[in-house]
């Protein structure tokens, strides 16, 4: 047996997964408190015990692999030049690189600016502006601005290729990492090395100035942020590995405590005779809907939805939603207890994922032109993925899963919003993602076994069903 | 000297690209850099490349007869972008009823435009007068005369 325990250091807990990479079999899973602002180890060492004591005696582990969203995350900060354009080229990176986006700066850098980063206190800059032999004047400028700053953190340079030079001079004192432009022509999104990069000073750097490496005796290594090994796993189980075909084109939701993150693994490109406008779509995208979390957000949920949609879909009073958020305001760890509050809960999820799901996917919208009316794109069109999987506990421990995720699908109501149509629909019910995310990177086709096996399905009823309905 | 970076495509709900991406197809040729937008380009995604590029020059084309709607207010988005100087030129079937060309020209020169070439111009034309105007904008005129 070749045991592996993967590791996520969350912001709440500290979980482990143990598996035996030779089986393919899932050993078993351990949880502790998530204990970074004193001492990690402790927290790692008591989701040990607990592995422990579910298992007998812990095995011999070959792997032992983290990842971490505790003290705050990846916290970054990006700065671009025109906001549809670069600064939504680096905001792009960023996200996929699995950070907690904190701020997003565009055009150049004021005084008030460079308070503000102070403020939010990123863990990384990513500069960027300029294609390669465009504008170097604004990106130059904001190198200037934030070299002249006391911000202490590490910068990642994505702009300009021609201004990189002058960047690091402007920049000298501080950790500079250069990396390939986001967009180094004109509409071309480039965000791979960028994303490679903030991820190297990730493991280089974050990781011991958050003091997870504290608990370097009980791990190899932190690999990465926990979002980023959850889009990992999302790309291994959509595209596979070689020889060993993956589920194809794919969408993963995670309705968090804060956020929703909707993950992609598609093309996404428009269908015969459309027209795509704005900025291309990176393959695979994570977007993050900051005002959609079932705890910390619960109340920004209900006024996106609206309350008395809520109320209809928990069959609750207005009133006693109001009540409920409530007492999740107060308790944010909060569990559901009592029927309405499981009630409330999956109104909420059912929500959040309906929500974020409809910002994550493309629109078409049609233009009358001389020539007659044309269809034109904006974002990915995801209505022919594969499958959509829902992960997280808001959607694992709802009592109806297959509802919350059946809210991700196209909607008659709808018509232009290119959501999946009819994809298969899968749950990672041992939270599973994430630690094949990060098996991947030793292990890969064990990996996919391992999450190919693991996810349940949820589609035994035909998904058009909700379409005859309506 | 730096290569020259010029923006073009076709304004507005315009669809029509021939004329448009055969002058790109010029303007690569003579060495220009050439960001082609392609149709149906909103005036601002026009500015938004320009400054991303750092741009010398926008070439707007518009043949569906609505230009003039289209391009008013350009200027101003170019001026608001911190684009004051870039050169702007707009060509295509701009003239619309029984307006003489010579009417339609002031209308564009006074929305900011620097140059409006009327249908049938050639791209012999176009690529002249950008070479000239380059230059004059070298030595600080507004671009070259005639």
């Amino acid at each position: 047996m070749t045991a592996a325990l993967l590791i996520d250091f969350g912001s709440t807990y500290t979980k482990l997964r143990a598996v035996d990479v030779t089986s393919r079999r899932i050993l078993g899973a351990g949880q502790g408190p998530s204990t970074v602002t004193s001492d990690i180890a402790i927290g790692l060492r008591a989701a040990l015990a607990d592995l422990e004591c579910r298992l007998g005696s812990l095995p011999q582990f070959q792997y032992r692999l983290a990842s971490s969203s505790a003290a705050g995350g990846l916290r970054m900060v990006t700065v671009g030049l025109v906001r549809e354009l670069t600064a939504e080229a680096a905001r792009r990176a960023a996200l996929g690189a699995g950070a907690k986006l904190v701020g997003a700066f565009a055009y150049r850098l004021t005084a008030g600016d460079i308070d503000a980063i102070r403020a939010l206190a990123p863990d990384i800059l990513l500069l960027a502006g300029g294609t390669d032999g465009g504008n170097s004047e604004v990106v130059l400028a904001n190198a200037r601005r934030i070299g002249t700053s006391d911000l202490s953190c590490p910068i990642v340079y994505a702009g300009n290729r021609a201004a990189a030079e002058e960047a690091g001079v402007l920049l000298a004192g501080k950790t500079v990492i250069v990396a390939g432009n986001v967009m180094p022509e004109f509409n071309v999104l480039e965000i791979e090395p960028a994303r490679a990069a903030i991820r190297q000073v990730f493991i280089d750097r974050i990781v011991h100035a958050k003091g997870i490496d504290r608990a370097a005796a009980e791990f190899d290594a932190v690999l990465m942020p926990t979002p980023a090994a959850v889009l990992e796993g999302a790309r291994l189980v959509a595209d596979g590995v070689d020889g060993h075909p993956g589920l194809g084109a794919l969408l993963v939701i995670d309705p968090g405590g804060a956020t929703t993150d909707v993950h992609s693994v598609a093309a996404g490109a428009p269908a015969a005779g459309v027209v795509p406008q704005g900025l291309p779509e990176p393959r695979v995208k994570r977007t993050v809907e900051g005002d959609l979390g079932m705890r910390h957000n619960a109340a920004a949920i209900v006024e996106a939805a609206g309350l008395d949609r809520i109320a209809a879909e928990s069959h609750l009073e207005q009133q006693r939603v109001r009540e409920l958020l409530a007492l999740i305001a107060q308790d944010v760890e909060r569990l559901p207890r009592a029927d309405e509050e499981f009630a409330l809960d999956d109104a909420l999820a059912r929500a959040a994922v309906r929500l974020a799901v409809g910002r994550h996917c493309g629109t078409v919208e049609t233009v009358y032109t001389v020539g007659g009316p044309v269809t034109v794109q904006h974002g990915k069109d995801l209505s022919q993925v594969d499958a959509v999987i829902g992960t997280g506990g808001a959607i694992v421990s709802s009592r109806d899963p297959r509802g919350v995720l059946m809210t991700a699908l196209a909607d008659p109501a709808e018509p232009l919003s290119l959501k999946p149509r009819a994809p298969r629909l899968l749950l990672d019910t041992h939270y599973l993602l994430y630690a094949c995310g990060l098996l991947a990177t030793v292990e890969p086709q064990a990996a996919l076994e391992l999450a190919l096996a693991n996810l349940r399905v949820l589609d035994e009823e035909t998904p058009h069903e909700r379409a005859r309905c309506a | 000297m730096k290569q020259k970076t010029v923006v073009t495509g076709v304004i507005g709900s315009d669809t029509h690209i021939v004329g448009n991406r055969i002058l790109s197809m010029a303007l690569e040729k003579a060495g220009y850099t050439t960001i082609a937008l392609g149709a149906l380009t909103p005036a601002p995604d026009f500015v938004k490349a320009a400054v991303e590029t750092n741009a010398d020059a926008i070439l707007v084309s518009s043949l569906y007869g609505q230009g003039e709607l289209d391009c008013r207010g350009f200027r101003d988005l170019c001026v608001e972008a911190g684009l004051e100087n870039i050169l702007l030129y707009v060509g295509g079937n701009l003239v619309v009823g029984k307006r003489s060309w010579e009417e339609t020209q002031r209308t564009y020169l006074a929305m900011g435009f620097d140059r409006a070439a009327p249908p049938g111009t050639r791209v012999e034309t176009v690529l002249d007068w950008l070479e000239r105007d380059l230059a004059a904008r070298e030595r600080g005129e507004r671009r070259a005369t005639a």
